[in-house]
């Protein structure tokens, strides 16, 4: 790469002295200190430009190398099997992720329920049905500004229209599950949409051309050659909504025993689960402990930072898990269109 | 018969579901306004009681609580944009016009692993590896650039402030801007780069003389829907942030700013009906400021869109579905942006 660099930027010769006129080409000659100064500058940027991606490795490698590092010692089946029933301070219980578990996949279901239909429907009406209507621009402009939407507010919005109504303070999955899918819908339209708009027109009007209605054509045809795209949008997207926070910190709450009931009563998710183990700090210990965790490995003041740690670890290989896994059904599935 | 009418119901399906997304920001809307309303138009008393029980006391009214989370909220959001973009750019530069092609997609896929990482881990991160490990570069900061009233003031130690809270919205928002700005970069017409090189130029004074200029539009509107994502972060403000309400500038002293995202968040759970209403009623000024900088992304986005074939629109609609969920189909995607190029060439 650098050599093609240099041969591009050797000053044009004199031409030709022949020529009758013989414009004096030196005065365009850059002088040599220029050009070095030139050159510097290039270097200058070239190496500030790899700093730059080295800086963005930096937090990328040191927040999976601490997660890891810090969340493996709880990391075992005990801590996945378990809720957090009865766990008393340091002792002995440890206490696991069941319910947040439980909380997390039944939450992201319920979300995953609500926005898939709704998020391909409205794209196979934007792609379809509405081509450059007022109603086209009103929807386009409503998905940018949802896609917008503070996560925090996507969760007071629920619990918002959840107290209205069924009285002021529900808390339950299903609260969680509507404040997610109003982060997962412009996710998902606009992938679909993509994906459908490259779907050859060929391909329709090929449909068409044997009789074949516009329902059935976009869903046998349409529909079918986008499918690995959409899958592959809709785990992405669920990847990102799993990780979420703060919309179920004010929806869904948490609570220390396994709750199976998406409907009714608070759900741990797995992000508040770890947020709020965090927020308790130090675990208190008898006194005896002072002995007894060297001892008898009985009480573990850390022993709440361990757990945040370990959820966390779980958190970050699920999401990257779904992120694979989204990745490579694009990848393989997807349908050569050329 | 059967036929047609499976047709119409499909449609109406179709339609239903686009006109819910209209009802849905209604809805989310007129519910917040409803919720929020007891702290205008109810109970004076009780408003102002919730509200002088979220600030110690020091005042009754709504605007001058929500005043300094404001500030708090886009001071913030500011210095992570300010850390973030040249990051980002560089990033993207790397990615577009330095790295090995073969190299590219795999790089970018790094850099997209940062957005994948759930804030809540970014949140510990930051409060156990940020934290502890910031204080002496603070200290250094504030000794030699402490003239600068935003540098100036006493560091605290740990450092759980602004300066520390910034960093992380930074990498948080950082694969936002990459992204974006890498696929910008990526269209820059091949003509222009091959032009400036003939030329004489250096690289560097190529990216400068054609790529920069190209992407400037959509490098405006990337950072402005970074900073739309940075305003509305909650979990690691609230885990690193020791928080305050004052209009304090000062970035290394802790205690004196609150954004209102991690407001909400950390005063939710222990308010009363009142107290929910009080904060949704900042839940519904966080949506508007974000709604206003997503905005002027957008306009910015439309105005250039229609300058440039649509090639940066089609960009954008990209990321927005990317910046939520990176990198769905990188080949279908790029199959369907050269496509745009052409139809953009064919019409001129």
């Amino acid at each position: 790469m650098s050599d093609k660099n240099q041969t591009q930027t050797v000053e044009p010769q004199a031409l030709d002295p022949d020529f009758v006129p013989t414009p004096d080409f030196d005065k365009f000659k850059p002088s040599r200190s220029s050009l070095a100064a030139r050159k510097r500058t290039d270097l200058l940027m070239r190496i500030l430009i790899y700093i730059a991606f080295v800086i963005a490795l930096i937090p990328l490698i040191s927040v999976l190398y601490t997660t890891v590092v810090n969340g493996v010692h709880r990391f075992d089946w005990y801590f996945l099997t378990h809720n957090m029933r009865g766990v008393v301070g340091g002792l002995y219980p440890y206490g696991g992720i069941l319910h947040a578990a439980v909380g997390t996949l039944e939450i992201t279901l319920g979300a995953v329920l609500i926005s898939v239909p709704i998020g391909i429907m409205t794209a196979v009406y934007l792609v379809e049905y509405s081509a450059k209507k007022r109603l086209h621009k009103a929807i386009s402009f409503l998905i940018d500004v949802m896609s917008g939407i503070p996560s925090i507010v996507a969760g007071l919005f629920a619990y918002a229209m959840f107290s209205l109504i069924l009285g002021p303070g529900t808390m339950n999955g299903f609260v969680g599950s509507v404040a997610l899918s109003i982060l997962m819908i412009p996710t998902i339209v606009r992938t679909t949409e993509e994906m459908l708009s490259i779907v050859p027109v060929d391909l329709r009007e090929a449909s068409y051309a044997l009789g074949v209605s516009k329902s059935r054509t976009i869903v046998k045809i349409v529909l079918r050659t986008a499918l690995p795209g959409i899958v592959s949008g809709v785990i992405l997207a669920i990847a990102r909504v799993i990780g979420e926070t703060a919309p179920l910190l004010v929806t869904a709450g948490a609570i220390s025993s396994t709750n199976f009931n998406l409907f009714s009563g608070r759900m741990t998710t797995l992000p508040v689960y770890v947020y709020n183990e965090f927020q308790q700090g130090i675990a208190s210990c008898p006194t005896i402990s002072k002995f007894g965790s060297d001892d008898f490995g009985l009480c573990v003041p850390g022993i709440r930072m361990e757990r945040a740690w370990a959820a966390a670890l779980v958190l970050i290989i699920v999401v990257l898990i779904l992120n694979a896994i989204g990745r490579l059904v694009a990848k393989i599935f997807s349908v050569k269109t050329k | 018969m059967k036929k047609f009418s499976a047709d119409k119901l499909f449609k109406w399906c179709a339609v239903g579901a686009g006109v819910l997304i209209l009802a849905v920001l209604a809805a989310v809307a007129v519910f917040l306004l409803i919720q929020a309303s007891p702290v205008f138009i109810g109970d004076r008393d009780a408003a102002a009681h919730s509200i002088s029980s979220f600030t110690g006391g020091s005042t009754t009214n709504f605007f001058v609580f929500v005043g300094p989370l404001i500030f708090g909220t886009i001071l913030a959001s500011a210095l992570a944009l300010f850390l973030a973009f040249f990051v980002a750019v560089g990033i993207a530069l790397f990615i577009s016009h330095y790295a090995p092609k073969r190299l590219a997609s795999v790089l970018s896929y790094i850099v997209d692993l940062l957005a994948a990482i759930p804030s809540v881990v970014y949140g510990l991160w930051g409060a156990f590896v940020l934290v502890p490990h910031t204080y002496p570069v603070w200290k250094v900061i504030n000794s030699v650039l402490g003239w600068i009233p935003l540098f100036g003031g006493p560091v605290s130690n740990p450092p759980r402030t602004i300066a520390t809270v910034s960093i992380v919205l930074a990498v948080m928002i950082l694969p936002i801007i990459t992204s974006m700005a890498r696929d910008i970069f990526v269209q820059t017409p091949l003509l222009q780069q091959e032009a400036a090189l003939a030329l004489g130029a250096t690289k560097w004074e190529m990216i400068k003389l054609a790529v920069l200029p190209f992407g400037t539009n959509g490098l405006v509107s990337a950072s402005m829907l970074g900073l739309g994502r940075a305003l509305g972060e909650t979990m690691a403000v609230l885990m690193i942030l020791s928080p305050g309400s004052t209009y304090g500038i000062h970035i290394f002293t802790a205690s004196r700013n609150q954004t209102i995202a991690a407001n909400i968040a950390a005063q939710f759970p222990e308010a009363d009906s009142m107290g929910v209403s009080t904060l949704i009623a900042t839940g519904l000024v966080l949506f508007v400021i974000t709604f206003a900088v997503n905005y002027i992304a957008r306009r910015i986005t439309h105005r250039s869109s229609s300058k440039k074939n649509g090639m940066i629109a089609s960009v954008m609609a990209w990321s927005t579905r990317k910046f939520s969920s990176r990198n769905a189909n990188h080949s279908a995607v790029s199959k369907s942006d050269t496509g745009d190029n052409n139809n953009g060439k064919a019409g001129e």
